[in-house]
């Protein structure tokens, strides 16, 4: 493999496996914080075990957050330095200011949180969780808007060979960044949702602290289901303008090849890229393609052949991954508000508390699924329609990259699955211990 | 002139974050000798607990600084030093690991794993970025188009183990203070004991250190045409010696604070020394990457500026407030508590 596949491989390793992390945090760090000020607000103790037993697993999870994203950090100078020196003065500028409003307050507060509960005023001590809540949905928003603008780069000037920043603001309000941050919070808030509901249904099917999963599990019903409702909402609002910005991808996620009016959408198709069409494809319905896309029925809608073949994204992964992302989609609202119409009578709804632990694990695949048709969909192309991915690539050795590249796999393999198991351990144990 | 401010910045947050990190790379190193038992090194663990991610933050934010402000110094420093720099990820991926999981499972076995971690996670660090820094000093074989033609092997050269020997021993003096400021008893005894031992391998390390700046680098260039700036080698000497005479009047506190301003001295000597350049190459002085063909646009240094001077006051304002909140001795109450590490 060359230096550019591996690194390839490598950054999608290191991105994936951090992204485990991620959304618990940002979803739970909020449902705590919710929990504490209903502690703080009527005294009652169930709400103070409530934040400590979901914070317990919150940490689990967190540390391996924080040390997996410093990965990333290092990765774009590590192995895609050519990318680093041409768009640091946009993309350098948002890590840095990530790591300076949000970072700091993130970490420096949840310590105030973990080993403040008797060291520091109640109110001090709600503020802390807030504050953890706050700075790690706001890190989201900084790294997207950097990934946003590798989406849809704009507010630079090309000048001394490279993208310089031309206007600040233009990179702070780019629609694509905006969009797509609502979307992937709004999932990741689901997640955590979908996390309680699960781990509450556990223990409730076991009959385990039937009060204080009862609480945990109604706080979070109504949540998760409005947030699957609006991960949808916001999900066809940002495939608009995917629609809009980046065609290539919009037609790879469908595996549109002619482009035409009153495009349709085909309920089952099989992408063969090299002879450039769907293998099979069957069950279309006129007009729905340029519906979604464009709110419109007869829009017209860009096929992939109308792209030069080396400006189009892999079909196969992207379309795979856009299939899967919806259909979980279309399924998390169904379930999340079954959850909400039974909250009161669960013991009689056993199938619910059955199915819910099972429904932990795919939300996260959803995500992923989500930041593969982001990532791979956006594709021959680093910096859509700036720069390429392969002129991005570190000049180091191929060999180093392989070494990195299988200690990575081997570290966090080991991790991920420590991490899995304590937080397992963790949760059923319960708040008892 | 806006280069340099944020040169002097770049300076600024290295040495922050080594004053700051410093502390938790010595605790780890000394972990296998200073304690005895398990509360021990559960003490040593929870004396670090509430401070050691807000520092490694300080570390996230020199590399996002540089990235942002001389992206190409990033860019060539991150793939030059490919080896090093991942070895430096996974000892603190390591590191971090070890304080969440190791009271997580009721095992001596799982928590001796742990402890080696923590060890490794520590003295690694510290050892890397003494060579790194003393390699950066000298010099690197990069070339114009900021390829690298060095190997490992290379990095580790005498100079360069000078500088890694330096860089553990200057965090362990720093580890051991901070260990007998957070501690009691015998721990506390044992970790002044240490500072004592410590302090005058420190020396010999910082004297010899110093006297091989001036034969393998051309860092006292910029000193001999600017003497003021001789003020930081002065002061990190005096600020040396004043920490031991702070360590026998058994002032651990003020020994601390001593050492910690050693540390800043000794970033910026070497920092000062280097500049204009972040990067020097050892192939021909045209190849380095300084603040001249390294530097972002005007205007993102200005936003940057902006940025940094709002926000990082604030953050070191809250993060003293929360030093000032955890200093007390860890005691039993401490240990027992269900979050404790």
């Amino acid at each position: 493999m060359d230096v550019v596949m591996l690194s390839r491989l490598q950054f999608a390793v290191a991105v994936f496996f951090h992204f485990i992390f991620v959304p618990l945090t940002l979803g739970l760090s909020v449902l705590i914080a919710v929990m504490q000020t209903i502690y703080y607000r009527t005294g009652n103790e169930t709400y103070k075990r409530m934040a400590k037993f979901w914070g317990k697993l919150f940490l689990i999870n967190f540390t391996l957050g924080v040390v997996t994203g410093i990965t990333l950090e290092f990765q774009f100078g590590t192995n895609w330095s050519r990318y680093s020196e041409y768009v640091g003065d946009i993309f350098g500028s948002l890590l840095a200011i990530e790591a300076t409003l949000a970072f700091f307050l993130e970490s420096t507060f949840l310590a105030v949180w973990v080993f403040g509960w008797e060291r520091v005023s109640k109110k001090m001590h709600l503020f802390a969780i807030w504050a953890v809540a706050f700075a790690s949905n706001l890190s989201g928003l900084w790294i997207i808007l950097a990934n946003g603008w590798m989406q849809n780069p704009v507010g630079y000037v090309i000048r001394n060979n490279r993208a310089e920043l031309d206007n600040f603001f233009t990179v702070l309000s780019n629609p694509y960044a905006w969009g797509q941050f609502f979307h992937n919070l709004a999932a990741s808030w689901m997640l955590a949702g979908f996390f309680v509901l699960g781990i509450s249904a556990w223990h409730l099917l076991r009959r385990n602290e039937e009060d204080f999963f009862n609480r945990s599990f109604r706080l979070a019903a109504g949540f998760t289901l409005v947030l699957a409702l609006l991960v949808a909402v916001q999900g066809h609002n940002h495939g608009n303008t995917v629609a809009k910005l980046q065609p290539a991808k919009l037609a790879a996620m469908e595996s549109h090849w002619e482009t035409q009016k009153s495009a349709p959408m085909y309920l089952l198709a099989v992408p063969n890229e090299s002879a450039e069409g769907n293998a099979i494809q069957a069950f279309g319905i006129p007009g729905v393609l340029s519906l979604l896309a464009f709110n419109d029925p007869s829009a017209e809608v860009k096929g992939l052949k109308d792209f030069p073949k080396e400006d189009r994204p892999p079909v196969l992964l992207t379309f795979l991954n856009f299939r899967l992302m919806v259909g979980l989609g279309t399924l998390f609202p169904l379930l999340a508000g079954a959850a909400f119409l039974f909250r009161n009578r669960l013991q009689d709804k056993q199938w619910l508390l059955k199915a819910l632990p099972w429904a932990i694990p795919l939300p996260y695949l959803a995500i992923m699924a989500g930041w593969a048709v982001a990532e791979i969909g956006r594709q021959p192309w680093i910096v859509y329609g700036m720069m390429r991915t392969t002129d991005a690539v570190s000049p180091v050795p191929a060999s180093s990259v392989a070494v990195s590249l299988l200690a990575f796999g081997a570290v966090y393999t080991l991790l991920g699955v420590l991490d899995i198991y304590l937080l397992r351990k963790y949760a059923r144990k319960g708040p008892a211990a | 002139m806006l280069e340099t401010i944020w040169f002097v910045l770049w300076g600024l947050l290295w040495a922050v974050y080594f004053v700051l990190d410093g502390f938790d790379f010595g605790m780890g190193t000394l972990l296998p000798i200073a304690a005895r038992n398990e509360a021990d090194r559960r003490t040593i663990y929870n004396a670090a607990g509430p401070f050691w991610d807000g520092n490694e933050v300080w570390l996230i934010t020199a590399g996002g600084v540089t990235f942002a402000a001389f992206p190409k110094a990033y860019a060539v420093m991150f793939s030059a030093l490919y080896a090093p720099l991942l070895m430096l990820l996974f000892a603190l991926i390591f590191r971090a690991v070890s304080f969440e999981f190791r009271n997580k499972i009721d095992s001596p076995g799982w928590r001796k794993v742990w402890d080696v971690f923590q060890f490794l996670g520590n003295f690694v660090p510290a050892l890397l970025f003494g060579v790194a820094f003393a390699n950066l000093f000298m010099g690197i074989p990069i070339d114009g188009n900021g390829v690298y033609h060095g190997n490992l092997l290379k990095l580790l050269n005498l100079y360069g183990l000078l500088g890694g020997v330096f860089f553990v021993l200057m965090f362990a003096l720093h580890g051991a203070l901070w260990m007998g400021i957070k501690s009691t008893g015998d721990l506390h005894d044992r970790a002044v004991g240490l500072a004592r031992g410590i302090w005058p391998l420190l020396l010999c390390a910082a004297v010899a250190f110093l006297a091989a700046t001036a034969v393998y680098t051309n860092l006292y260039v910029n000193y001999l045409k600017l003497p003021p700036l001789l003020v930081f080698p002065i002061l990190a000497v005096a600020s040396l010696l004043t920490t031991r005479f702070f360590i026998a009047s058994n002032s651990v506190g003020m020994a601390w604070v001593c050492n910690a301003v050693f540390i800043v001295c000794v970033t910026f000597f070497g920092v000062f020394g280097m500049y204009p350049a972040l990067l020097p190459s050892s192939m021909d002085p045209a190849f380095s990457v300084t603040i001249a063909n390294g530097a972002s646009s005007p205007l993102t240094l200005k936003i940057m500026l902006t940025v940094v001077v709002i926000f990082v006051p604030i953050v070191l304002a809250y993060q003293a407030w929360v030093y000032s909140v955890f200093t007390h001795k860890i005691t039993d109450e401490d240990l027992e508590d269900e979050h404790a590490y």
